[in-house]
């Protein structure tokens, strides 16, 4: 349970910098996630923190005593892996054991906190048995009850969920939550995956390129997000591009786009904020005329793409709620509407 | 018969039958030859025994180098996995692309020439500079230059299917880099270790090439003992009893060995 301060870090490899001055607090006892594409940097970042990776240039400290310069072991983190990286020539006792075996801990000692721990991830009773008869979902946490035992001032998860089915990665995403709770450590994962950053952060880190774009609460990462690319890859998003004009952006072709506050060349509404109605209406805030292009009905919610004049190639993209069960015809002539607060003005 | 039965035995076939012939008709042929008195060859009278087993059991001298070829065994492989094994580890955990390519194929080299060119060659090198040809010492490092390849290769392909993530996920626990070698990449690496064993320790018992041309009067042990019955005593019966004699010591070694090698391949 610590404070994890990332300050100025640069990692360069050859001319690429997968870290371009990084910096980042992780606050004790957060759920930290950092999301990117690959390639961002992200995966760089948590290992610079593990100690696999030495920055060269920066500092990163533990509770404020740097740590760059001490080696993986004695830097008291735990870490998740993608694979789980179980070891698949000791059973599960003896990789839930084996942080606290290489301490020396009493044999009586590590016996009772393995117990404990398989208790905590509700593994209890599958001591004797050894990684492979384990299903994915069960090796995951074995792996997370080991990376715990030790107790470490922070917990590293690599795409921990990466590797599960999709039902599963969602039991698993409250389950960890629950024991991050539980336990009160300090948690950074990596994950490219946006729902599983939304469920379980408190706050995102949205990385590109070694940098960092945003650092914010899930919430305000996906309402306000600071630029395009940000908006992207959290969420859907349609994007609007004109010249800045009071109260909002002119578009190329002349429509108007009212905005929430002054914006410099860039807007974005997401798809659920649009609403959708068949023929030519005259609604209030913003609203484009166009035609339907594509319907997709996927039970609780219809997503249709919509060829607007003012959009011209790119479809606008909304999701309606399926309230009456009804879904409107590709060709079907709409108007889009929505509100001027739901346009986010953003760095283009 | 089945479908699959008729693939499968059509598959196999031709290698039983190969292996049938070559393999297990002259290996019965010699335990044949093993209890008569002298060759069946050139219309001699010959007579059931079983003097050559008996031989070997009561008489001192087949025992006392039966003992020093599987020393002899013994310390080729200890040695080869000495220098084998580190070798692999670097291989295989730190040394990437093109140096990786050449420096195997610097390891693949000697098993490309032919084998007595090689030890003669050695002969030169062992006389001088230094100066230990004839000797026990000359037999080991002959052998252990012909059998090391072996080593290397069979540990690097278990080292190099360690997934790097598992060294880490120790390393993450808190074991330093040594902790993490002994209770995880040796452990893991143990199949090719083993491999290394049953390909070295076994045809080393029965090696009589180095031993003839490196050791000089060391040379005395059961290879060239078996070599010299088939060449020059041409006591076949003998030389073929001895055989069987030392393949059963090593079944038997293996056998001794059994709980051991289990354990360690049913937990990798």
């Amino acid at each position: 349970m610590s404070r994890v301060d990332i300050l100025h870090v640069s990692k360069r490899y050859g001319s690429f910098a997968a870290l371009d001055n990084v910096t980042i607090t992780f606050n004790d006892g957060e759920f930290f996630g950092l999301l990117g594409p690959s390639g961002s940097g992200k995966t760089t970042l948590l290992r610079s923190v593990a100690g696999f990776i030495v920055p060269d240039e920066g500092s990163i400290s533990f509770d404020g005593e740097q740590v760059e310069n001490v080696p993986v072991h004695r830097r008291a983190i735990g870490m998740v892996f993608q694979s789980y990286a179980l070891f698949p020539h000791l059973t599960i006792a003896d990789n839930v054991g084996f942080g606290l075996d290489v301490r020396s801990t009493p044999r009586e000692d590590i016996r009772k906190r393995v117990t404990e721990m398989l208790g905590l991830v509700r593994l209890s009773g599958l001591e004797g048995r050894y990684p492979k008869q384990l299903s994915g979902g069960q090796q995951q946490r074995v792996a997370l009850a080991r990376a715990l035992i030790t107790r470490p001032k922070v917990l590293l998860l690599d795409e921990p969920l990466g590797a599960l089915d999709r039902r599963l990665r969602q039991e698993m995403q409250v389950e960890l939550k629950e024991i991050q709770r539980e336990t009160g450590v300090t948690a950074i994962f990596v994950t490219h995956d946006q729902e599983e950053a939304l469920t379980l952060s408190d706050r995102i880190a949205i990385i590109d390129q070694g940098k960092l774009i945003q650092v914010d609460a899930p919430q305000t990462v996906y309402e306000r997000p600071a630029n395009i690319f940000a908006a992207n890859f959290l969420g859907d998003a349609n994007v609007f591009r004109g010249t800045p004009v009071k109260d909002g952006l002119k578009l190329a072709d002349g429509t108007m786009i009212e905005t929430l506050k002054a914006a410099t060349g860039a807007a974005i509404v997401r798809p659920e904020k649009l609403r959708v109605a068949s023929g030519r209406k005259k609604a209030a805030g913003n609203s484009l005329a166009g035609e339907i292009t594509q319907a997709i009905y996927s039970g609780a919610s219809v997503t249709y793409r919509i060829r607007t004049k003012a959009m011209g190639d790119v479809p606008l993209l909304a999701f309606i709620q399926n309230q009456t069960g009804e879904v409107l015809d590709t060709g079907t002539l709409v108007t889009v509407s929505w509100d001027k607060d739901q346009t986010i003005p953003v760095a283009p | 018969m089945t479908r699959q039965a008729r693939t499968v035995f059509a598959l196999t076939a031709p290698a039983y039958l190969w292996l049938a012939v070559t393999v297990l008709l002259p290996l019965a042929t010699m335990l044949y030859f093993s209890f008569l008195t002298a060759s069946p060859l050139g219309g001699k009278e010959v007579q059931f025994t079983l003097k050559h087993y008996t031989d070997f059991f009561t008489k001192q001298i087949y025992w006392y180098n039966a003992w020093r070829s599987v020393e002899l065994g013994l310390y080729v492989t200890a040695l080869c996995l000495i220098i084998g094994y580190p070798a692999a580890l670097g291989l295989a955990k730190y040394i990437k692309g093109r140096w990786r390519e050449a420096i195997f194929l610097l390891i693949i080299l000697p098993f490309w020439s032919n084998a007595l060119v090689r030890t003669f060659s050695w002969t030169m090198v062992l006389r001088e500079p230094f100066n230990i040809l004839f000797s026990y010492p000359a037999i080991v490092v002959g052998l252990v230059h012909a059998y090391l390849p072996y080593a290397i290769l069979t540990c690097y392909i278990s080292l190099q299917a360690i997934d790097d993530s598992l060294i880490e996920a120790g390393r993450s626990l808190g074991a330093t880099p040594a902790q993490a070698f002994r209770r995880i990449t040796l452990p893991l690496s143990m199949p090719g270790i083993m491999a290394a064993i049953f390909l070295i320790f076994v045809p080393v018992i029965g090696s009589f090439m180095e031993p003839r041309i490196l050791g000089g009067k060391d040379a005395i042990m059961l290879g060239p003992i078996i070599e010299g019955q088939f060449i020059t005593a041409f006591n076949w019966p003998l030389g073929a009893a001895l055989s069987f004699t030392m393949l059963g010591m090593v079944l038997l070694i293996l056998l001794a060995a059994s709980p051991f090698l289990k354990h360690q391949m049913a937990r990798s």
